[in-house]
């Protein structure tokens, strides 16, 4: 593998449309389910280093719903949904009709594990046709509990050899509802070789 | 009094009155020495267990081993003797488990990411005792993510959790 301090602002770019491309096919599987408009933010593809990856969601210790799927396949990574406590509590609400108003409820929780779990489907898949790189994901895991713990074992996985990792982030918004979340997709360094070769921009 | 943020990876030695903290601490484990004495102490964020697998060593901070290791040097540089050092670690929880299954530590559902936080506290252990350095508290494993904190001026390690708010260590 590449000895990669940067990414050119042409690779930079591709990997942005790599998120716009995912986001924007899960978002329509999200649209979907919870029959209301969803609104994508531009996606953002950036090397972080380890102890900036937090910020991304607002700080170590703020407490988050976090829905992991391992990636594997021709190239593998982790795929997390994020979501503030309170916007869990609402789409999980929206999903699942009785409305528990405390803490989430094993139903709901398979409910949120279950749409992370379509997300990150569709956004592999329109990835997968992009690209012609088979990805597939895993069983999905739910946790509850404070950003930075829930993050730093996805950067164990990666992170083994360098002090940063690539990130490409969206954040979703859906409508009606103050339901916010990040949809982050952590691609292996070994596989960013070739996924920015599948896209035409490798060195 | 001022508070030092150890970010994941980070390690940081000091025998100024400081607060050290290293927030949400999930599979990562925190570990603080203290020199009593001398009223020197330093805290590691650390992430992977050992650095002898790795062809690339890099940062040291991000290893229990070398993050370890270069504390005990950093303290010895500032004074300290190595058998007034005292350890306390907190962290190496496993945060995504598959549902079903029970693991070991009773964690349902075997552990997604390698069984690192396990490994983590194992290799801390590990270090400190080649370094002879006793361990005399250890708040680990569980499913749940941690914050340390630690006060230079006395030595008090502080943990807190959403599910079990703060205690001291």
């Amino acid at each position: 593998m590449v000895d990669r301090k940067g990414l050119s602002p042409l690779q930079l770019d591709a990997l942005r449309e790599v998120g716009n491309i995912g986001s924007g096919n899960a978002a329509v599987a999200l649209s979907t389910m919870v029959d209301k408009k969803v609104l994508l933010s531009v996606p953002r593809a950036s090397l972080v280093p380890l102890v900036k990856v937090s910020d991304l969601v607002g700080g170590a210790e703020t407490p988050v719903v976090g829905i992991y799927l391992h990636i594997s396949g021709d190239a593998s990574g982790s795929m997390l949904l994020l979501l503030a406590e309170t916007s869990a509590n609402e789409l999980a609400h929206l999903m699942v009709s009785e409305a528990s108003g405390g803490d989430l409820t094993t139903v709901e929780q398979s409910a949120l594990q279950e749409t992370g779990s379509i997300l990150a489907g569709s956004y592999l898949n329109a990835l997968s046709q992009m690209t012609g790189i088979l990805l597939r994901p895993s069983v999905p895991g739910f946790a509850m509990d404070m950003a930075g713990a829930i993050i730093d074992f996805i950067l164990v996985e990666i992170s083994q050899s360098e002090d940063y990792v690539l990130v490409i982030e969206t954040e979703f918004d859906i409508m009606e509802h103050v339901i916010r979340g990040h949809l982050i997709l952590f691609p292996d360094l070994g596989s960013l070789d070739i996924i920015l070769g599948r896209l035409g921009v490798s060195d | 009094m001022e508070v030092v943020n150890v970010g994941v990876a980070e390690y940081f030695v000091t025998h100024n009155p400081h607060m050290l903290a290293s927030y949400g601490l999930g599979s990562c484990v925190g570990v603080a020495l203290y020199d009593d004495k001398r009223k020197i102490g330093g805290l590691a964020h650390v992430m992977l267990p050992d650095s002898s697998s790795m062809t690339k060593k890099g940062n040291p901070g991000k290893f229990a081993d070398t993050a370890i290791k270069a504390m005990v040097e950093e303290m010895e540089r500032l004074g300290s003797k190595r058998w007034d050092i005292k350890a306390k670690i907190a962290g190496g929880a496993c945060m995504f488990t598959i549902p079903g299954a029970i693991n070991p530590r009773n964690v349902p559902g075997p552990c997604l990411g390698m069984q690192i936080g396990e490994r983590n506290i194992e290799a801390a252990k590990t270090a400190l005792t080649e370094l002879k350095i006793q361990l005399v508290a250890e708040d680990t494993g569980g499913s749940y993510g941690r914050t340390m904190r630690f006060d230079i001026s006395n030595g008090a390690v502080t943990i807190s959790s959403i599910k079990y708010g703060a205690r001291e260590l």
